[in-house]
Formats: C-alpha cells, structure tokens, sequence
C-alpha cells in the first residue's frame, strides 16, 4: 500500500472535523473520498498533504510515518478548487514551479511544461498570463502544475467544483482519461457522485468526520451500507426489498426505480410534475404512500401504470 | 498533542523573531524617552506641573484643536475618499496625487504656507493647517475599504426601499465605521502631537503640549515641567492607539474584497453634489500650495528668482553654516538612510506580525502598537533623550552621523509597516500551501509568493517613507549638526531671521521640497499596487 491513514482524528478545540479515519491507497490507484459539504472530508485532505496536523493517528507512505515530515518535503501534489495559480507568473512560470523548487534543469524544465500543457490540453498557452484564462483553463494548468514534478501522490481537492455544468462533465472525463495515462495514485475530495464515479477506482463515503463505506463505486452505487449513506447516494424513499421483487430486509428507492409503463405491475396517482433536463419527474401516489418516478409527459391526476428499475434500486446493508 | 505542540513552536519562533523590532525600539525609542522623562522626575516638581491650571490649559487646547482637525479633515476626507473609491472619472490620477502632496509636505512649510494668508496665525489656521495635512489620511484610508466594499448591499437596501441617503446612513457608514474610526484616531494623534504647524502659526500665544515640552525643554530648562506633559502626552496617545487598535480589529475581519473595477462607476444624480465637494475639497488642498510658489517668486520689486538663486549661497549675511543646496543634498542623504532602516525594520516587523497572527500569538498586538507609538511621542521628547543616552553605546552615538536617520526612521518605520501590512495579509494562504506542496520551503514559499506580490507595495511604502522622511522636521530640528542641516531645518532658520532674501529664500526651498515631493509622490502612483483585491 502506498499511502496508510491509520486512524486519524483532526480536532480544532472541541471540534472533532475527522473522527478515526483510516483508509489506504494503493499504488496507481485512484480514490474518492466521497461525502456532503463539511464532513471533514477536506481536512482530511489537507492533513495528508502536512497542511494541519492530526490530533491522533499517523499517515504512512511506503511504511514509513510522514509525522516529522514537512508539506514541502512530501512530494505530494495538491489541487485546489480554486486552482490558486500564482498570478505573477506566467502559464509556463505556474507549471515549472514544482520543477524549479527541485532543482531541474532548465532545457528539461522547459520540455516537460510542454509535454504537460500538451497532456491537459493546453499546448501554446505557455506565455499566457494565468489571469486571462478561464476557469477551465485555470483548473487545467493547476493540473499541470501539480502533475509537472511526478508527485507520489495526486490530492485534488473539489477540483472541478468551481466550473459549470457543462464544462465539468467535459473535465471530468479528460481528467480521469489523464489520471489513468499517466497512472497516478491519486486521491480525490468531492461532494458530487458522478464525478467520484467517472474518477475513482474506489469511492470512500465519509460522513459527519467519519468513513463509513469503502469500495468499488458499482458496488457502493448499488448497496449503500445503510439507510444514511444511502439518502447521500440518492435514495428518496426506502421500502421491503419484497416491495420490488429483491431478496432484502430494505432497499432505497432512487427516482429511476419506478417508470412510467403501461405493462407495469403497480399503479398509482400523478400529483406532481417537474421536467428535468432529459426525462420528467413525477410524485406518485401508490396506495396511499408517495414515491418518485420518471415518465413520459402525462397529466397531472392521471392513473399510470409504473414498472420496476432494478438500476434504480439500493440494497442497504 | 502533536498539533498544540507544532503550533506552540511556530509560534515560539515568532516571538523570538518579533523581540528583534522591540529590541529596535527599546534601544532607539523607550530608553531614550524613559531616561528623559526620568530626569524630569528626578528633579521633582513633576506633581505640581501636573496640576497646574496652566497644564490643564495646554491639555484643553490640544486636544481641542486635534478634535476640530480632526473632524474637519473627516468631513473633507469622505467626499475625496467617495470619489477615489467608486467613481470612474477622468484624471483621478491627478486627483489622488493632488491628495497626497500635503501629507508629504514637511510641516514647517504647511505653516509658512498657511502664514501666507494668515500672517498673524491664530486658531482657525491651526485647525485648517493640521486639517490640510491630514485629508490624504482619511481620504487614503476610508477609501481603501471603499473600494472594496461590495456595492451590493448599497443597492439591496435601495430595492428595499431606501433613499439614497439613507441607504449611506444605514448600510454604507456601518460599513466603513472600522476605516473611519482608524482614520480619525490616526489623525487625532498626527493633530495632537503636530510641532511645525503649531509653532509656525501659533507663536506665542497658542501652544500645544508637543511645542510647550520643545519650549520648556530648550528655551526655559524646565526638565521637571516637560516631564510631566510628556507623560500626559504619552497617556494620552496610548488611549487613542488602543482605540485605534480596536478598531482595526474589527476592520480586519470586516475585510470582503472586491476588485476596485467591477465596482467604479460613473456618477450620477445627487452623487456629482459630492463629486462637486471633492473638487472643492482638493482645490482647498492646493491653494496654500500654490500661494507657497506665488510667493517664492514674487518680492517687493515684482517677480523674481532671487529666492531661488540664493539657494547657493549661506543665506543673507550668512544666517546658515552651510549654503542651501549643500542643506538640500544633505536632506537628500539622510532620507535616503532613514528609509533604509526603516525599510528593514518595517518590513521584517509586518512580517513576523503576519507570522504571529497566523500562528495566533498574542505578542502580535503588543508589537503592533508599540511600532505605533513613536508617531504619537513628542519628537523633542525623543531628540532631548537622544542627547542625553546616546553616548554610552560605543563611539558616542551622539555625533555620528546615523543619529538623525535614526530618529526619522522612528517616525516612518510605523507608516512603513501600515502601508505593508495589509498587502501582505491579503496574500491567500492557500496560495502559499500550493507553493509549500510543489516543494517550496518556508523561506522559499517567502520568497517566491510573498515578496513578488507585495513587490510593489513595498517601493511604494519605500517612496513614501522617504518622502516622510525628506520632510521630518521635529526631531531633525534637535538632533542635526548646525554644520549638517536638512532642508526643514534651514527653511526653519531662514523664517526665524530678518531680511527679505531670507524668506524668500526660505519660500524657494520650500518649493524646491515640494517638487521632490510631487515628484516622487506622483512616481508612487505610477507604482501603485493595483488593490490587494486583485490577489
């Protein structure tokens, strides 16, 4: 294992941030640390990176405790929200920064800002004030910045949280494609399951300072640990698995477990209608109890005829 | 443990850091003023000096005229400040230099100045000359936090149904209360302590307690009596840099920056009213300015440049030991030396300052206003106790020629240090985190972030602190060789004795000052650090 979080607790006065987290990573592995604003999940985060200091417990790279090691001797990278570029230097200035700190040559200095620019997408940009780019291009060159001096481990911390939609789901993608080219360890923070999906080998749901569930994120999508995690995850409304045909004490339904299908087994009431960007969100009554479901357009007050979604579907436990 | 231990030894090794500036300033400021004050208690008297009905005079008058300036350099300062902070207008360049001159300007010569229309002086100049000096402080100041103030909340209370001028009594002032309270303080001490003002334009008859320690202490040999003001002066400056303290506190954590550009606009409706104000305000500014020039050119005879031209000679019938360019050079020199000091000394203090407050030392508000407090003491005060410790360090201190850079140094390291400070508080921690996790030391992490973005700020702080300098005339007064004067001290000279070719003379280095002044200050602007919002 390369990196080792053996049981740490953050404290600030008596506020526990992060309660007996331990947790590994193995080599080349990338994982998500997965959970709501304010979880702790950062701090985490900023304690491997040497930023706070861990109130118990140790963090080990390679075996060997990180305790008397200094942030800047740790040869971890770090990625902010905010990329928090140096505004005084220039694109290919923030890039070779790292580089520079260790002493590299400048000929080979200059070449890898180049290999990396072309990596994150951003070949000529290199003498390009950083205040000019967009938040895009922003985040990309924090990318490379964090990348250029081959750190042991990757720390990203929200990294694509600060652009919109479009342009995140785009990032998100290329991010994971370099992530797995380059075949870095790395270790994510965010709050947004489709980004600790696209990125992750492994999800790690932390809440309320705590990790409560580790594994692959198909399985944790599928059987969240219990009825907490997996309202995080999604899941509106929780029933008997004998409710949809599936051999558990408890299942959390998400909104796509029920569709709108006239071959449908259950039937229910339309109270309330949403269009969301590609399907429509219904609240359906089902003898005398509401769910959601997705479904063509249909009108409020309408009898429809629902089927099961199995994908939609959450074991507990 | 591990964490209350990393951060009790980060912090450690501020304090140790910070006793080097208190050390600084127990050597060169407290040792000399604690052994001149002492003097004067020893020879006793100090107690009846105390309570003398002519003290309580001199403690009512001075903090009268302080509170009047004070107020008038407010009610000027805002308009200018408004202007400056949120209107996009052409030749706010011009505006902001125009400003800053009178601050700048050494305070003998804003009294020649003010004596130029009021040749008798009196109470009203007092107030308008110390008002005059001080209008950059409030405007500087207030605007500072204008400009980044969000203009936002103005503009919520307008759509709820607020007035204008009621959505700047409720939403605006409030807001800016934490500048306006640290601008005010800072000008009620510059007001109470002002010496050159004071004893250009109110001669005999109206004194402060800085010009009655400098009278006691050099004409009547009453070490006893400037004592005892010395210590009610010094009581008195505590109290207002306290406040000043508490209100700076609470400035800091009221700090949401806004870049200055999103939130400059032009003006409109009532708003040119005060646009108006702030052109009047700044003429104001620039008429004794002018009537200075006016004068240095004109004589009985009509104009002339004989001012200007005896500046090369000792003055008539050789009133100076040495001719006013040598004076003028010498100034140059000296100037230079302060800022140096100053230079090192203000910036390592805002330093370890930052440091101590980010590892939440509380040695960090002693350090703060202890670096305050040689503004607010008596510059006679300090020069008298130059003379009277400065022999037992080695090579007695008291003829080198460091003594009078030394003294300056005093009174610009503290503008030095405000000027730093905030530039260098608003650089993102977590700019300086990235840099420490690409692999940046503590020193580099300094080096590589820190000093390139207080860059130039800090040549700003540098020119000012120079031009201060070039124009301190209280303690240079006292401690300058009569073989070695500065230009303040020979245009001071020059007024006291008769002759024409004297004070014109005299009006001719004051202008030859002002256009060092201008100069540099108008160089200080081209620098002028873009606003810390932009970090």
């Amino acid at each position: 294992m390369a990196l080792e979080l053996d049981s740490i607790t953050v404290r600030y006065g008596q506020m526990v941030a992060v309660s007996d987290v331990s947790l590994s990573v193995a080599d080349g592995e990338v994982v998500a640390l997965l959970g709501p604003s304010g979880c702790g999940k950062s701090t985490l985060l900023r304690t491997i990176a040497g930023l706070e200091k861990p109130s118990s417990g140790s963090v080990r790279w390679d075996s060997s405790d990180l305790a008397g090691v200094p942030v800047h001797r740790r040869e971890f990278g770090l990625v902010f929200q905010d990329g928090q570029l140096f505004p005084h230097r220039s694109v290919a200035g923030n890039v070779a920064f790292g580089l520079r700190m260790r002493g590299v040559e400048r000929e080979e200095r200059d070449k890898r800002v180049l290999s990396l620019l072309e990596l994150v997408g951003l070949d000529g940009y290199a003498s390009r004030r950083v205040t000019q780019l967009s938040g895009g291009e922003q985040q990309r060159v924090a990318l490379a910045r964090a990348l250029a001096p081959s750190p042991r481990l990757l720390l990203l911390d929200e990294p694509l949280s600060a652009l919109d939609r479009a342009l995140r789901e785009q990032l998100a993608v290329d991010l994971a494609r370099l992530l797995r080219e380059a075949a870095t360890t790395a270790l994510v923070v965010t709050h947004d399951h489709d980004e600790a999906f696209t990125l992750a080998d492994r999800v790690a749901i932390m809440l309320r300072g705590r990790i409560v569930q580790v594994g692959p994120p198909a399985e944790v999508w599928s059987s969240p640990v219990d009825v907490e995690t997996a309202k995080f995850l999604g899941c509106n409304k929780f029933v008997p698995g004998s409710f949809v045909g599936v051999s558990a004490e408890r299942v959390g339904l998400r909104a796509t477990a029920l569709r709108v299908d006239p071959s449908g087994s259950l039937e229910g009431t339309v109270l309330e209608r949403v269009h969301r960007r590609d399907h429509v969100r219904l609240l359906v009554e089902i003898d005398g109890e509401e769910y959601e479901a997705v479904g063509p357009m249909t009108e409020i007050g309408d009898r429809v005829r629902l089927v099961i979604d199995l994908d939609g579907v959450a074991r507990i436990g | 443990m591990a964490q209350a231990r990393a951060g009790l030894s980060t912090r450690t090794g501020w304090s140790a850091a910070a006793l080097l500036p208190l050390a600084f300033l127990g050597l060169f400021f407290a040792w000399p003023v604690l052994a001149i004050v002492s003097l004067g208690l020893r020879e006793g008297g100090v107690v009846s000096a105390l309570f003398s009905g002519e003290t309580w005079e001199l403690v009512g008058f001075t903090l009268g005229q302080a509170l009047a300036s004070t107020l008038v350099a407010l009610v000027a300062g805002l308009p200018v400040a408004f202007v400056l902070a949120r209107c996009r207008l052409r030749g706010l360049g011009v505006v902001r230099a125009a400003v800053m001159v009178p601050f700048v300007l050494p305070t003998v010569v804003v009294g020649l100045a003010f004596r130029t229309f009021w040749p008798d002086g009196g109470v009203l100049p007092i107030v308008l000359a110390n008002a005059f000096f001080n209008v950059a402080v409030v405007a500087r100041t207030v605007g500072g936090l204008w400009a980044h103030t969000d203009r936002r909340a103005e503009d919520a209370a307008r759509a709820l149904g607020a007035s204008r001028p009621r959505a700047f009594l409720s939403v605006v002032l409030p807001a800016l209360a934490p500048a306006i309270g640290s601008a005010a303080a800072v000008v009620f001490l510059f007001c109470a302590t002002s010496f050159g003002v004071v004893l250009v334009l109110g001669g005999s008859r109206y004194r402060t307690l800085e010009t009655e320690i400098y009278l006691r202490t050099v004409e009547l040999f009453d070490l006893s009596g400037a004592a005892a003001l010395s210590l009610l002066q010094f009581a008195a400056v505590l109290a207002v840099l306290v406040l000043g303290a508490l209100a700076r506190r609470r400035r800091e954590t009221a700090l949401s920056l806004r870049g200055r550009e999103e939130l400059a606009r032009r003006p409109s409706g009532g708003e040119w009213y005060v646009v108006a104000g702030a052109g009047l305000v700044v003429m104001a500014l620039l008429t004794p300015v002018v009537g200075l020039v006016t004068r240095s050119l004109s004589t009985r005879d009509g104009w002339s440049f004989a001012g200007y031209a005896a500046l090369a000679t000792r003055g008539d019938r050789g009133t100076l030991a040495v001719t006013g360019l040598d004076a003028a050079l010498n100034s140059v020199r000296t100037a230079f030396d302060a800022t140096l000091v100053a230079l090192v000394v203000g910036v390592f203090s805002a330093v370890v300052l930052v440091g101590l407050r980010r590892s939440g030392g509380r040695i960090a508000e002693v350090l703060d206003t202890a670096l305050m407090l040689p503004l607010g003491v008596s510059a006679v005060t300090l020069g008298f106790g130059y003379l009277v410790t400065m022999d037992a360090l080695p090579g007695d201190f008291r003829t080198s020629p460091l003594l009078v850079p030394l003294a300056q140094a005093l009174v610009v390291t503290p503008l030095i240090v405000r000027m730093v400070l905030p530039v260098l508080r608003a650089v993102d921690e977590r700019l300086r985190q990235a840099a420490a996790t690409l692999g940046a030391s503590p020193f580099r992490v300094w080096r590589e972030v820190d000093l390139p973005l207080v860059g130039r700020s800090l040549v700003a702080a540098a020119g000012f602190g120079y031009v201060v300098a070039l124009g301190e005339f209280g303690a240079t007064s006292f401690l300058a060789r009569p073989d070695a004067p500065t230009l303040p001290v020979v245009i001071a000279r020059l007024m006291s004795r008769p002759g024409e070719l004297n004070s014109q003379m005299a009006y001719a280095a004051c202008a030859l000052l002002m256009v060092v002044t201008v100069g540099c200050v108008l160089l200080i602007e081209r620098l002028r650090v873009p606003s810390s919002g932009e970090f």
